[in-house]
């Protein structure tokens, strides 16, 4: 679906939309959502610092305690650490994740953003929306839009996770 | 690991991948205290429930802040003042807590084997927070976080614990969570205070005894300093505490031969002057008000693990 190349030209061009949609830099502020938005920020913030020559504060976040089927899964998945290492106060947050599906991560990510102060305005930009929204959210940055099925498997492979940087839509065939 | 237990009663069964699990999760909990809302959601519309039938105050507030901070709702059962000075038996209060609907019951009984007794007759989550002589197990998991916070990878340091032992419940919990870590232990403090088994050379594997503290705190990476309960000298297991300061008591002079900035702990209450001197408990090497700190952390995923387990795990995991 998309190859390496494709993901770092989505990546430099997200970049560039970031920086003309909010033009104040000082304001700005990245956050990836574990586990590989924030590898996706951290390439978003070296694009930027490429293009504008500004580091950008850059952040990482884990929605783990704040999804909201954790009373139903019965088991607790694994919280990994957050790092917000200044203050969102008065900033706008651009929040970073891969995949764009339910919005139910969204979700729990601006509640837990929410839980450090009170940003100016929060962004989303995701590497890919595959549609099918259980909640009224919306991207503003999208590498690419990919029509999916609801069964359908869309996964995102990242040299820093996975080693590789790769986009595939696994297709469910039915029984 | 997938966390399957549901109950903490003592660490003394608890693999290294369980000690692991927790101690990375506090990590993850310490985070949550440092914002400036501390408080997250996972434990909505649950109830703890604390029920401290012995005289407690900093681990019965370090189990609520940790409670709160999840955002689940509290309740407390204290001895004095309720129906258990009044003569109620374990096995009524446990009827109680059975009604009441809790989650997860925290618990704390002078009698060794209390929360064993009410985890079998209770659907709740059951947490030991001090039972007797016997256990202490969030005590131990927080003295291990912390020592591995200061010193990195546990493998091969060496522990200094010295006090009274034989009825330390937080000696035995440390024991059982440093041992598996990798780290060696070593015990010192007077041999009437010491278990005899223990004292006659039948150690745990990785524990050692030397009556010298002098000559166990030499080069030695850590030390905890355990409370000497008044009474023990009144029973005639020592001869004076101004005795048991001089030749038992962590003087700066001895915190001198350990290893240069090894870290100095205490499981609190205090009894300044006695087992510890003032300026050794509030000095560079002191991490007493971090073992506080990070014992509402530890209990934070102790409480968030509980919550979850008990249900099969996931064929897939999808936000």
């Amino acid at each position: 679906m998309l190859a390496a190349d494709d993901v770092r030209r989505a990546i430099t061009r997200i970049a560039h939309e970031i920086v003309e949609r909010d033009r104040d830099l000082t304001l700005l502020a990245i956050v990836g959502i574990r586990a590989r938005g924030d590898a996706l920020a951290a390439r978003i913030q070296s694009a930027i610092r490429a293009n504008e020559g500004v580091d950008v504060p850059l952040g990482a976040i884990d929605i783990t305690l704040y999804r909201d089927d954790l009373t139903r899964i019965g088991y607790a998945p694994v919280v990994r650490e957050s790092e917000i290492p200044f203050s969102v106060d008065g900033r706008v947050v651009v929040l970073v994740d891969d995949v764009l599906f339910t919005g139910r991560t969204i979700r729990a990510a601006m509640d837990a953003l929410v839980d450090y102060g009170r940003p100016r305005a929060i962004r989303l930009a995701v590497l890919v929306d595959r549609g099918h929204r259980e909640l009224p959210i919306r991207a503003d940055f999208v590498g690419k839009n990919v029509p999916t099925a609801a069964g359908d498997d869309v996964r995102v492979h990242l040299a820093e996770v996975d080693g590789r940087d790769e986009v595939e839509v696994v297709t469910k065939v039915p029984a | 690991m997938n966390w399957t237990r549901r109950h903490v009663l003592d660490t003394d069964d608890w693999s290294r991948d369980e000690i692991d699990t927790v101690l990375d999760q506090t990590r993850a909990m310490t985070e949550i205290l440092h914002r400036p809302i501390r408080r997250a959601p996972p434990l909505r519309g649950r109830t703890v429930i604390l029920f401290f039938a012995e005289a407690s105050t900093r681990t019965r507030v370090s189990f609520e802040l940790a409670a709160k901070a999840l955002s689940a709702d509290v309740t407390n059962i204290t001895a004095s003042g309720s129906s258990v000075e009044k003569g109620e038996s374990l096995y009524d209060t446990v009827r109680t807590l059975q009604a009441l609907g809790g989650d997860v019951v925290v618990m704390r009984h002078a009698s060794s084997g209390a929360p064993y007794f009410v985890a079998e007759r209770t659907d709740a989550a059951v947490i030991n927070a001090g039972d007797g002589w016997h256990a202490h197990p969030t005590q131990g998991l927080l003295d291990a976080y912390t020592l591995r916070d200061a010193l990195g990878d546990l493998d091969g340091k060496r522990v200094v614990i010295v006090g009274d032992v034989m009825h330390s419940r937080v000696a035995r919990s440390d024991i059982n969570t440093l041992i598996p870590l990798g780290a060696r232990v070593t015990l010192s403090g007077p041999p009437t205070l010491i278990p005899t088994a223990w004292r006659c050379g039948q150690l745990p594997p990785g524990v050692t005894y030397e009556s010298d503290l002098d000559r166990a705190v030499e080069g030695a990476d850590a030390v905890i300093a355990l409370r000497l309960q008044r009474e023990r000298q009144e029973s005639g297991l020592l001869p004076s505490l101004r005795e048991y300061s001089r030749v038992w008591g962590l003087t700066s002079d001895r915190v001198a031969r350990m290893r240069p900035g090894a870290p100095v702990m205490h499981p609190g209450p205090m009894n300044e002057g006695v087992e510890i001197d003032a300026a050794v408990a509030h000095g560079s090497q002191s991490l007493i008000e971090k073992q506080v700190t990070n014992g509402v952390a530890v209990r934070m995923a102790l409480l968030y693990l509980l919550a979850g387990a008990g249900a099969p795990a996931p064929v897939e995991e999808r936000v």
